[in-house]
Formats: C-alpha cells, structure tokens, sequence
C-alpha cells in the first residue's frame, strides 16, 4: 500500500484509520505539479473564483498552503452574524392576552375585533415576508464579500442538503436563526449538525415534527431524514420511518426555541435499523450514523458538490460509477465515519489528492446560480448593484436562497440549465457588468461605473496586454474567466475590439467581458 | 448518446430564422390556419407518412392531488365515514352522467360543462403497483413510466423515437423540427418527463426573459454574441459528447433559435378571457404558440399546492380553489382553442404523481396515498367515466387499490393519438387503453 504523504493529526479512536486506507486515487498533488492551473481550479471549487492576483498568490504558496488558506477559515477574520441583526418578533405567537382577547371575540360574535385580529395577522405576514427579503439580501452580500468564501460554500451546501423553505414555513427569523446553525457546522461535524438540525425551529416545522404527537406520530421527518438528508433510498424499510417517527414525538419548539415536551415523547420500545431501545430522537440520529450508508450518502453529496456530478446513491451500490471515483468515494466514506464526521479533514483530503485536480474535471463544473453570481462580482471586480435584481435572478435561474423547492433541495448540474435560465444567466451579466437591468424593472441603467480595465492591471507594462495589444487582452481575459482560451471565440473578439477601431479602453474591455459572459464555457467552473 | 448531426442542426437554425423573418414581413400570417402556416415557411407541411399536427398538453397536478375530493365517490357511505370534515356532501356533488355514485367536486363546475358537451373523459382509479409515498420518487415514477423511476422520461423517450413526426436527421438520430421544438414546458425547467437523449425540449417562465438584453447596450455586439452562441462544435472539454461543456453548447444554440419563434408566437394574445391565475396564464401562452403555428407536439403546464396535509377544506377551501383554477383554464384554453380551429388537434391530459389517504387526518387535510383519477380533455375524447371507482372498502392498508395502471393510459395516447407504437416508447406492453372516440 502506497504511504501516504498527506500529513494530518492523529485521528480519534475510529473503526478504520483512514490513513491505512489511502489508495492511489487520493494520493496527494506533487509540488512540481502545483500551477497556475491547480489553483485556479481550487479557488474556484473550494471556494467562489477570484481575480488574477488571487489565483496567482495561491499558485505560489503551493498547494498545502493554499488549500489551507481556504480551509482554516477560523484563522481569518470575520464580520460576526448577530441574532439582533433581524427581528425575532414578528411572527411570534399571540401571548396570553390576545390569545383570550381573540377567544372572547369569538364567543361574541364581535366581528369588529375578529377583523382588527385578522388584518393584524395579514399585517405581520407582510413584514416578515419583507423582512425574509432583507435576509436574503443580506446572505447574498455575505456570500459576495465573506473572507472565508469556502465557510459560506459550506452554509449554501447544507442549506441546499439539509432544505427548508420560508414559502413553507413562514417565518423569517426561523430561517435566519437556521443559516446560522449551517455556518457554525459548516466546516465542522456532520454529527453535529443532524443533532442540531432534530431541534431546529424551521425544520421542526418544515416537516411537520411540531404537530406530531404520541398517539399519533407524523412520519416526514424521521422520513426525509433518512431518505434526504442521511442515507438515501433503499438503506432503511417504512418500518424504520414509522419507530423512527416515535422516537422523535416530542421534539418541537416553543416561539424561537427548542422544547422537548415529554408528556407527548412515545417513551415505549423501538426498534430502528436493527437497533431496540426506548428510543429518543437523538438516540434515531445516532443509529443513522452507526450506518456505513450514511458515511456513503453524505461523501457522494460532498464529491457532487465539489468534483463531479455523481448519480445519487441508491440501494448502496456504487456499481455504475467508474473504478477510479469509486476507490476515491469509498475511501473518504471510510474516512469520513472512522473521523466523527468531521468535514474539514474530508475536504483537506479531497482538495489536496491529484484526483480532484485531473483535467477531466477542470472547466466541466455548471455553475450554479450563486456560483455564477457571487463568482462573477469576485473574479471580475463588478459593482454588487441591486441586491434585490440580483434575488430576483437567483430565482429565475432556480435558485432562491431559503427558498429550495422542495425537502430534496436543489438538483445542480445540468438542472440549472434549460433555454430560459440560459438568457437569465447571460442578463445577469450584462446588469453586473453594464448596470443593464433586466426587462421588468424600470428602464434607467444603474450608473455605478465599472472599472474593467482593473483586470489589466497585474499584467507587465511591457507585455502584450500591457500595451493593449487586442489579441494579448482577448487571450487574457478568456483566461481569466474561462481558465483557458479557446481559439474561436479569441478570433471573435478580436474581430470586435477592430470594429472599435482596435482602442482597448475601457469600454472595449467591458464590451468584450460582455460577450464572454454570455458563453457556454463561462456557465462552467 | 450520439450527437446531433452538425449538418441538420444549421438546417434547423436556417428553418427557425426564415421562420422569424417571414413572421416579421407577413403580419397575416399570424391568422392564417396552421397549415396554411406551414407552407408559408418554405414548404414545411406534413411529411409524408406522417400524423396530422395532433398536440398533447400535459397538466401536471404537484403535490398529489385528492382524488377523491375530486371524482367524489358519494354514493359510498364509507367515503364519508372517513372524511368525516372534509367529505364532499352529496348534494353538492357534480354528478357524472353515465357513472353510479360518483361525481365531480362542485368547484370543478367548468370541467363539469365541458363533460356534458363530451369533452371529457375521468379515467378512474389510475395507479401502479407497490406504490411510492415520496413526492419525488412517485414523480419519477410518473414521468419515467418506470416503477424503478430510473431512465429517460416517456415523453422524452417519443421524441427521440422514430415516429416523432419531424423526419429523421442525416444521421439517422431524430432530429427537432424545424417550425418549433418538440416539446415546450412553461416553468423554470423542462420536466424529467420531456428529457431523453436526442431532442432537447424548451422552457421558460416568462418570454420577456427569453433573449439576451445585452445586445441593445450597443449594436456592434450583436454580431459577435451571434457567433459566439451559434457555435456548432466546441473546442476543449466541449469536444467530448457527454461533457457537460458539449450540452452548453446544444442548450446555447437550442435557445437562440427557440428565442426567436417563440417571442415571436407568444406576443400575440388570445381573443378569450384566461382566469388572471398561474395555470391561466400558462395555458394562455400555450393557445399562442398552438395558434402561430409552432410544430410544437407537446406541451407541458404545472399546477402547484396540492400537497394538502393541513386545512385543506370540503366543498369550499384551498383544495377546492385549486381545482376550479384547473377547471376554468381548462374551460378558456378549449374556448380559445376552438375559436382558432385548432380545438380537434389538441388533447389534455391531467395526472398528479398520486393520490391521498382515504381518511382525513387529525389536521383537516390528507397524507400521501395511492390512486386517484386523470381527466383527458378534447373533443377527439372517449367520453364520458372510463374504468371502475377503486373500491371503499377493499383498501390495502387505508389505501386504494388503483384498477388502471397509468402506462395503459399512455399507451393509449401513445398509439392512437400521437401515433407513435407505445411498446417502443415505454419498452412494455401495457394494453394501451381506448382513450379516443370511436369516430377518431
């Protein structure tokens, strides 16, 4: 067996110690190899694409090091979340009094105070649905201008796994108070996490757990946990779904916080995969993740989300994936459960084998809409402009943030694709890069300049693009945004800047980055 | 997974340009029968040997419609034992002429008039074996015709299938028509029943977003986004057929010719009044693109909110808002489609991925359950109710027992409306049902 050259901490007491399991396919990135390349991809995968001068710092580093500027983000300072950045109290209950104060109203018949009542509440659900856009605003320029970009990725990765939807739920404080619960796991423990999602306000109420009762439990969350969230189809029976329904009875929330009411908990005995006890919720979570399953379900998700689409994993099997993504899964499965869940080793180990640079994998990843977005405004410098235009976008092309439609989250991949996101996704551009906002809004452009001959900056004076040479900035600037230039489109745009008369000014530059934008190449990371 | 043929596709981009040029000069055309339309376009009437322009609209019902709240079985007593809040009371039931005890939900009175006039059919009881409580997986199963939910989409697996109707490519490979594409699904993405392996099927939202807005920053960027996103043959990872680079290149040219056709078809309005709802809105953009003429053979619409758990009311409430919205779409869609002379060529079909528990829930709302009917709507119809009400008494653990299985009724559109040999397509023999009239 090869020996592994990846050095991490000893890892806890665990069934199989990962590094005995190290095969070729993880083998770490040879320093000679480390390039330009490598680290483009990286900052682009790990985290959401950056400028040349990025791409560059990360290139000399070498890969150790840059991998873990991207992943110890405790290291990098960070704007704190605050709970009181957003109001808790719209939506919550009616206390006591206006609990009796509606129950008189409806004794007496007094529609007047029945119809103050009924426009207070319609009241309240208009603010909190503006107050949910506020938040989304809010997570959007987050996710644009963190310093810990892979932190963000990660809160976006759960949010998409673990789905909840304001639509569903509304309450937008409760989704507030969710992202954080994704951000603090982000990059920790997957463990973690699904014991704290079994007492989250929104995903208690997204699924229903809040009204299910002893005598009569509600199945979805036992049932989507285990379906979505831990071990996919075929690695449990309807028979676990059902004990597994009674061992979380009890398990709800009272305004923005958790309860645990025994008097409505199934205390009697359960069996679940294979394990009798007097079951609790936190007891059905730790069953889930004694499963080899679960370890499986959650790499390939991970692997998805960050090399390649992988086919969910149905039945176990791995069957139809080919030898060498197989090897790699399997083993960071194995990893992955004999290390507690822990995420961030997981991720060290993927980021740093030369499987996840092959160039197979390089430029053949479909942005989704918030890589699309937020990688754009990163790497090209462009104004952020109107949070609420670029929501709006988001939804358009499928993805609106707190808003997955449905418990499985978002598809990715070629889902994101069709005809009508495809003119989206290229207006998107031409309002970031242009201030050209879309149909629908009011016709004036937004004036905020860009400066696109910035990414001409970090080049020589005495190189071709330092004397703006056309087909030296073609080339660059399809390097910069594709990662290559393929010789095609170099020649179309090379005809454009001559049909400026050959000035490489700034609106030359900006009309080229326009047209870049618009490609199927730049829909791919 | 062969690649569209280089050679037909520029034919194809040809066919849409001249299309929408030849739009842009003869106004009247867009009045003009569909026939009359198509010869309009340099000669793009019907192939020989091929069917007339029948159209199949597909009504996706999301989140599992009641199906008993809506063929109400009212002539059972054990229907309202279950439902003790939420039953239908006989009396305001739609009764079904020709069916014994049951009848339609009374917000389904438009439907209602439609069927007295024989343009209805309510296929009952429609289900599959070991049914699947999943939202998800029971979609797929739906849209697959597949209880494995495994594989390419039925409707997809037609398009790509010989008899589409659109002639075959040079090589060999079906090839989408000039004149439109062969499916069209109004939403934010193509639904997994439309996708297969050759064709491509086109959906949007909204046409206003269906074209890039940067070309009107400045002229001289026109030329350039043409060429860039009219390429054929992509360079790097493009050059591989199943990179995900090579199907961006297909989606990018696919767009900019639907992009044409279809702004073009949509921004002329419907004469009949559509109910100002989502689905209304859907069907009305749908009766454009029927009328301009796009040889378009399946479109596909989706009516959201059925996932009732909670509150989800009798005769009046949410269950029931949501079925007179299907029902007065439906009611202007063939209005307006009978005023154009296009009523005979179209079919609907109505499906849910299933139905609800027979009992009401401790909620006033209803859990996942099994079958549940599907209307077919035209006047090419077998009319009237097809097949028996699962029984209320004989249920497989408070679930009905379905007595149609959904594939006989594709196989039925299949083979006599669309014409196309249903054992092909659905790869099994699944006794197609008799769904057309006699006469047809």
């Amino acid at each position: 067996m090869a020996q592994p050259a990846v050095s991490t901490k000893p890892v806890k007491a665990s069934p199989v110690n990962p590094e005995d399991r190290i095969e070729n396919s993880l083998r770490p990135v040879r320093k000679g190899d480390w390039s330009y390349e490598h680290a483009r991809h990286l900052l682009w995968r790990a985290g959401f694409g950056g400028d040349e001068s990025q791409v560059r710092w990360l290139a000399e580093i070498g890969a150790e090091k840059a991998v873990d500027a991207l992943l110890n983000v405790e290291r990098v300072p960070s704007e704190a979340v605050k709970a009181e950045q957003f109001d808790a109290s719209i939506m919550s209950p009616p206390n006591e009094e206006e609990r009796q104060m509606a129950r008189r109203a409806q004794q007496m018949q007094d529609e007047d105070t029945l119809a103050r009542i009924r426009l207070e509440r319609q009241r309240r659900e208009r603010e909190d649905r503006l107050q949910m856009n506020e938040v989304q605003k809010w997570w959007l320029r987050r996710l644009i201008e963190t310093p810990r970009p892979l932190e963000e990725k990660m809160t976006l990765f759960w949010h998409g796994l673990l789905a909840t939807s304001f639509r569903t739920i509304e309450n937008s404080y409760h989704m507030f108070v969710q992202n954080q619960l994704f951000r603090k796991h982000a990059l920790g423990s997957y463990a973690e996490l699904l014991t704290g999602l079994i007492r989250d306000p929104a995903m208690l109420a997204y699924l229903d757990n809040n009204d299910s009762r002893r005598n009569k439990p509600n199945e979805n969350l036992a049932r989507e946990i285990m379906e979505l969230f831990s071990l996919g189809i075929g690695n449990y029976t309807e028979e676990d779904i059902k004990q597994g329904a009674r061992a979380l009875t009890g398990y709800t929330f009272e305004d923005d916080e958790f309860r645990f009411q025994k008097n409505n908990h199934d205390t009697g005995t359960k069996t679940i995969l294979g394990q009798t006890g007097t079951w609790t919720g936190d007891d059905f979570v730790r069953i889930i993740l004694d499963q080899q399953a679960c370890a499986k379900f959650i790499t390939r998700k991970l692997y998805s989300y960050f090399v390649a689409d992988v086919p969910p994993d149905e039945r176990g099997g791995d069957k139809d994936l080919e030898p060498a993504q197989r090897t790699v899964l399997r083993n960071l499965a194995d990893a992955f459960r004999g290390g507690r869940y822990e995420v961030k080793p997981l991720l060290r180990r993927l980021f740093l084998s030369e499987h996840f640079y092959e160039p197979r994998f390089r430029n053949d990843q479909i942005k989704s809409p918030a890589m699309l977005v937020v990688g754009s405004v990163r790497s090209l410098r462009t104004p952020v402009r109107d949070l609420s235009i670029l929501n709006d976008a988001m939804d358009l092309m499928g993805q609106k943030l707190f808003y997955p439609p449905s418990v499985k989250g978002w598809d990715g991949g070629r889902s994101w694709i069709n005809t009508s996101t495809y003119f989206v996704r290229q207006n998107v551009l031409a309002f970031l890069i242009a201030g050209k906002k879309p149909q629908g809004y009011d016709a004036t452009a937004d004036s905020q300049p860009y400066d696109a001959l910035a990414l001409l900056g970090p080049y020589p004076k005495d190189s071709g693009v330092g004397r703006r040479e056309p087909e030296a900035v073609a080339e660059a600037l399809l390097r910069l945004t594709l990662g290559w230039a393929p010789q095609t489109p170099k020649t179309t745009l090379v005809e454009y800047a001559a049909s400026q008369e050959g000035v490489i000014d700034n609106r030359t530059v900006t009309g080229m980055l326009l047209l870049i934008t618009t490609m199927p190449e730049y829909q791919l990371c | 997974m062969s690649q569209p043929n280089p050679y037909t596709r520029r034919e194809f981009l040809r066919g849409g340009l001249i299309m929408a040029s030849a739009a842009a000069t003869l106004p009247a055309f867009l009045n003009a029968s569909a026939l009359a339309m198509h010869r309009a376009f340099g000669g793009l009437s019907s192939v020989p040997g091929v069917p007339d322009e029948r159209i199949l609209v597909v009504v996706q019902l999301s989140g599992g419609n009641d199906g008993l709240n809506t063929v109400v079985p009212y002539g059972y007593q054990e229907y309202y034992r279950a439902r003790p809040g939420i039953g239908i009371p006989e009396k305001d039931v739609l009764k079904l002429a020709g069916a014994e005890g049951v009848g339609l939900h009374p917000q389904l009175r438009p439907l209602m008039e439609m069927y007295d006039e024989g343009l209805v059919g309510v296929v009952q009881g429609v289900g599959y074996p070991n049914p699947n409580r999943s939202h998800f997986k029971s979609m797929d199963i739906w849209q697959t015709a597949d209880t494995s939910a495994t594989g390419d989409g039925w409707l997809g697996k037609y398009f790509d299938s010989e008899c589409v109707g659109f002639g075959k490519g040079e090589s060999g490979t079906a090839e989408a028509p000039a004149g439109g594409p062969a499916g069209i699904a109004i939403g934010r993405s193509a639904p997994l029943a439309m996708q297969g392996r050759k064709v491509m099927p086109v959906s949007f939202e909204s046409v206003d977003l269906f074209r890039w807005a940067g070309q009107d920053i400045h002229e001289s960027l026109r030329e350039p986004y043409d060429a860039l996103n009219r390429r054929e043959a992509g360079e790097g990872q493009a050059a591989r057929a199943n990179s995900n680079a090579a199907f961006l290149m297909r989606t990018s040219l696919d767009a900019q010719v639907s992009s044409d056709m279809i702004r073009k078809a949509v921004a002329n309005r419907p004469t009949t009044q559509f109910p100002q709802t989502d689905l209304g809105r859907q069907l009305a953009m749908v009766a454009s693109m029927i009328r301009a003429g796009l040889r378009t053979r399946v479109y596909y619409v989706n009516h959201g909110g059925f996932d009732t758990h909670a509150g989800q009311g009798g005769a009046n409430g949410r269950h029931g808002q949501l079925l007179n919205q299907l029902a007065a779409s439906l009611k202007a869609f063939y209005t307006e489609l009978k005023a154009q002379g296009n009523d005979t060529r179209v079919m609907t079909m109505s499906f849910s991925e299933f139905g609800r528990r027979v009992g009401q829930n401790q909620s006033g709302g209803t859990d996942h359950g099994t079958a549940a009917p599907m209307f077919l709507v035209g006047p090419m119809i077998r009319r009237g109710v097809i097949g028996d009400h699962p029984s209320m008494r004989d249920l497989d653990s408070g679930d009905l027992k379905y007595t149609i299985d959904f594939r006989s009724v594709y196989a039925g559109i299949l083979d006599s409306w669309l014409r196309a040999p249903s054992k092909d397509v659905l790869e099994g023999d699944y006794r197609p049902l008799p769904v057309l009239a006699q006469k047809a």
